[in-house]
């Protein structure tokens, strides 16, 4: 009885072991591939006609032509069609099951990694459109939001799969409109939430940063009398506070400022008080006005996340120009284009292709859904490019991706496929026909 | 100066008053004689102007790759491979241009939205759910911002109509150039627009679907209509009876019923805004039943029931393709094969922008249904001809041909292809500016350089 318990409960735990290596090299490795014959643009280099990718587990290992792949590897015949590195939105709210924390105007400890929904229909929507990543970020309900993330979409896998932690650690903040509350219509008896103005926003904003600066000095302070040769016998810690741990990281340089601005001035401000308090901005986010004021931002080093033209519905938006993206680019901001939209994710192509007409060439123009995006959530060293190294997140186009006639056919993550229409469309034929049989 | 101060009391004699008389005879003769003498002076003085050498892409005709147009008095005059150019034409060199016929929004805002959430800058949606009484071009704002966007993308015309409600309003149709909102007007009551329920969605999101979910269903909603119309009807019988005999009183004025008239009598087409298939089966029997013109709108779902659309002759308006499809077991891409299915089924199809500030996207939408398997050429005329047709104004626009009014685009490629740019843009013949607020924000602030 006994023996026969241990023997069972070995063949579990062994079942247990062996299932653990086989789910840790699922980990570990993405897929093996080999695209044959793709018009291959690069992005950072030059465009490859006819040209090979080879993927080994899930990493780029081989760009030219004729290559040839270990047996096994399953090859994808691109017939001349264009390959480009997997679209990059760096502004979007997809797969969160919360938004806005938005019942005060300082909410920094809340964190969108911890609640990211890996079931959202909106992955595989953006993945129908090319896109592999997204920052997916806190809402503009309240003046210092929560920190965003940064996820790969993929499909079908858990939460926890999806969360890219090379990317720089960022922190919502939101101006204007929006976090004024100035197209709210006010329920009765509930009061105006502070802040109503832009000034307000910009004076709560210092505050809070004052009361963070003051909660490193108390801490350090502690700190330093912990370590001294005699520490007072009653020293005790200083309270934790999460809402000003936050703010602190962002002193410390270990969270990186996105906001949500859209007219010039707030922009300006919101420069100024980085200088102030010394944390760093990763980018301004719909920054409507950018192009009224590409000296400032260019000597600060600020990049823009903007929609290319999609303007005029509400008050600050009613000067954004279809120029902004160009010519800010061509003033040399980093500029990249996002959707911040559900629907509007699985045609970035076609917005970075507006770009063309209002000033860039091609290339500068698939920047903007690329390797701009990759730098500005500090990924460029992993995507955003197809170069040997970095991840094969790549996406198949039927024609150039930039032209208004072309369809993603397929969207690569890490080597492995998450979209394919071909596939779909026989999947589409096969249920249809199973419905035919039954009816 | 001196006419408004002279009173009868002021004039000294009967002779000048007579005199005074004659003069006002001659300036009113001459007034009215001004626009036949201007019309006999265009005979032989008109400006001709000369669009050379340009690629034509008559939209109803055959490609030709180097040709001419000619454009006289407001028209097309004539247009091929070898025409003779007059003596003191304005010549327009078009070398290594497209010449395209200007495109037709088959449904905007243009004109009633500026800033959509800004509610002061917003006419579309009148309160209430029946209003046949409220006419589109009455709150047109002729100098709208989004109207110089949507021409410098090449389009010329465009349908702006009400929204919200059942019965939302009168919808015109109008040129895309002009000084005064009559001035634009080429239909003035182009179509009234009925708006039946949505989809009800299952999802949202942060962007998701953003208007009503519908209350009430199709069928109780064609019900609500049926009586609408009938009482419409019952009200001219009386009205006709009361005129007939003056014994009997004219019923009291019901302003609903009055200006359904023309809809209940089938001479003002209406607009359906319809979208589930079986919703859009249900419009066609009311259609029918009703004996009224109609054109659908939307059509979501209009892929499912393509065959009795086109057997019912009823064309369709495509809602915009910048959403999600509102079933989402109908397939991701279900919104960009409908107009595939309805054109491949026979079914006059046309692209709207559904929208003010995205009117200018009204290319895009075409091309995005192309690129799911509509030929190229359909989608050129489902925003040229197609609409052009389905509105009446086919002889007017919507092609090049000799004849129709030189509303005409000049692009540097492809013209529903997303880096085309476009060159010139006329109307009705006139050339139109290409400036507008994008361009002239980017000047004013170029000059922040420049001065530097």
């Amino acid at each position: 009885m006994t023996r026969k318990l241990k023997k069972t409960g070995l063949i579990i735990s062994l079942s247990f072991l062996i299932l653990f290596l086989l789910s840790a090299t699922w980990l570990l490795a993405g897929g093996d591939l080999l695209i044959k014959n793709a018009t291959i643009l690069t992005v950072t280099g030059s465009v490859i006609p006819n040209g090979d990718v080879l993927v080994i587990n899930g990493v780029i290992k081989q760009i030219g032509q004729n290559i040839t792949a270990p047996a096994g590897t399953r090859i994808i015949e691109a017939n001349g069609r264009y390959l480009m590195p997997g679209i990059i939105d760096t502004h979007t709210h997809i797969a969160l099951s919360g938004t806005n924390e938005g019942t005060d105007a300082v909410t920094p400890e809340v964190t969108m990694a911890e609640v990211v929904n890996a079931d959202d229909t909106s992955i595989f929507t953006a993945l129908s459109g090319g896109v592999t990543m997204v920052h997916t970020m806190h809402g503009s309900a309240n003046v210092i939001g929560g920190t965003n993330v940064v996820l790969k979409l993929k499909w079908g896998k858990p939460s926890e799969e999806l969360i890219v932690k090379e990317a720089y650690p960022t922190l919502k903040f939101a101006l204007g409109e929006n976090v004024k509350q100035s197209n709210r219509t006010l329920l009765p008896g509930r009061p105006q939430r502070y802040p109503a103005t832009r000034m307000g926003a910009n004076a709560l904003i210092r505050t809070e940063l004052m009361r963070a600066k003051d909660y490193i000095a108390t801490w350090d302070r502690y700190e330093q009398l912990k370590k001294s040769k005699n520490p007072p016998a009653n020293l005790l810690p200083p309270r934790k506070d999460l809402r000003l741990e936050a703010l602190a990281d962002l002193l410390r340089g270990k969270l990186i400022a996105r906001c949500h601005a859209y007219v010039a001035p707030e922009m300006i401000e919101f420069l100024n008080l980085s200088k102030e308090f010394g944390f760093k901005i990763g980018a301004f986010e719909h920054a409507w006005e950018a192009y009224k004021i590409t000296n400032e931002l260019k000597a600060a080093g600020v990049g823009i996340s903007v929609f290319i033209d999609s303007w005029a519905y509400k008050m600050e938006a009613a000067e954004g120009i279809a120029y902004n993206a160009a010519y800010c680019t061509k003033k040399g901001i980093l500029v990249s284009i996002n959707s911040d939209s559900g629907e509007r994710i699985r045609r970035l192509f076609n917005e970075a292709g507006k770009a063309v007409k209002y000033g860039l060439t091609q290339d500068e123009a698939l920047k903007l859904i690329t390797i701009n995006a990759a730098k500005q959530l500090g990924v460029d060293r992993l995507v955003g490019s197809i170069e040997v190294g970095k991840q094969a997140d790549l996406a198949l186009f039927s024609r150039h991706p930039l032209s208004a006639y072309t369809r993603c056919e397929m969207t690569i993550i890490e080597g492995d496929v998450y979209f394919d229409r071909e596939a779909l469309i026989k999947e589409r034929a096969g249920a249809s026909a199973q419905k035919g049989g039954l009816s | 100066m001196k006419l408004t101060r002279m009173t009868p009391a002021s004039l000294k004699n009967k002779t000048q008053l007579v005199f005074m008389a004659a003069l006002l005879c001659l300036g009113l003769g001459s007034l009215y004689s001004l626009p036949l003498s201007a019309a006999v002076q265009t005979e032989d003085k008109a400006e001709v102007i000369a669009i050379v050498g340009a690629k034509i892409v008559p939209v109803t005709g055959q490609i030709i790759d180097s040709g001419s147009i000619l454009i006289k008095d407001g028209r097309i005059v004539d247009l091929g491979a070898n025409v003779s150019i007059p003596a003191g034409a304005r010549v327009i060199e078009a070398r290594g241009l497209t010449a395209y016929p200007g495109m037709i929004d088959s449904y905007s805002w243009l004109g009633l939205e500026e800033i959509s959430g800004v509610r002061a800058t917003v006419d579309n949606r009148e309160t209430g759910r029946v209003n046949p009484q409220v006419k589109a071009i009455e709150a047109l704002r002729y100098d709208s911002m989004h109207i110089p966007i949507a021409r410098a993308n090449g389009i010329v015309a465009a349908v702006v109509a009400p929204s919200g409600g059942l019965i939302s309003g009168q919808s015109t149709l109008i040129k895309l150039d002009g000084w005064t909102n009559r001035e634009m007007v080429i239909k003035e009551s182009l179509a009234m627009i009925i708006e039946l329920p949505a989809i009800r969605r299952s999802r949202g999101g942060f962007s998701g679907f953003r208007g009503q979910q519908p209350q009430v269903t199709t069928e109780k909603t064609l019900d609500e209509l049926r009586q609408i119309f009938k009482k419409a009807r019952m009200y001219e019988k009386r009205r006709e009876a009361a005129r007939k005999n003056s014994l009997l009183p004219l019923p009291e004025f019901d302003e609903a019923s009055h200006f359904l008239l023309p809809v209940v009598k089938g001479e003002l087409p209406v607009i359906f805004s319809v979208h589930a298939d079986k919703d859009i089966l249900q419009t066609i029997k009311f259609v029918q039943e009703e004996k009224i013109k109609a054109i659908f709108y939307g059509v979501e779902q209009g892929f499912k029931v393509a065959q009795e659309i086109k057997e019912a002759g009823i064309p369709c308006i495509i809602g915009s393709l910048y959403s999600l499809p509102p079933v989402w077991e109908d397939g991701y891409d279900a919104l960009f094969l409908n107009p595939v299915i309805l054109n491949q089924a026979g079914v006059k199809i046309a692209f709207s922008s559904s929208s003010a500030s995205t009117a200018k996207d009204l290319p895009y939408q075409a091309a995005k249904a192309a690129a799911f398997g509509l030929k190229p050429e359909e989608a050129l005329k489902a925003v040229t001809i197609y609409p052009a047709e389905i509105f009446g104004v086919d002889k007017l626009l919507g092609s090049l041909e000799p004849g129709k009014t030189a509303s005409l685009v000049l692009a540097d490629g492809d013209l529903l292809e997303l880096g085309t740019k476009i060159q010139k843009v006329f109307i009705d013949g006139k050339e139109v500016s290409l400036e507008n607020r994008y361009t002239e924000l980017l000047k004013k602030f170029e000059q922040r350089e420049v001065n530097k």
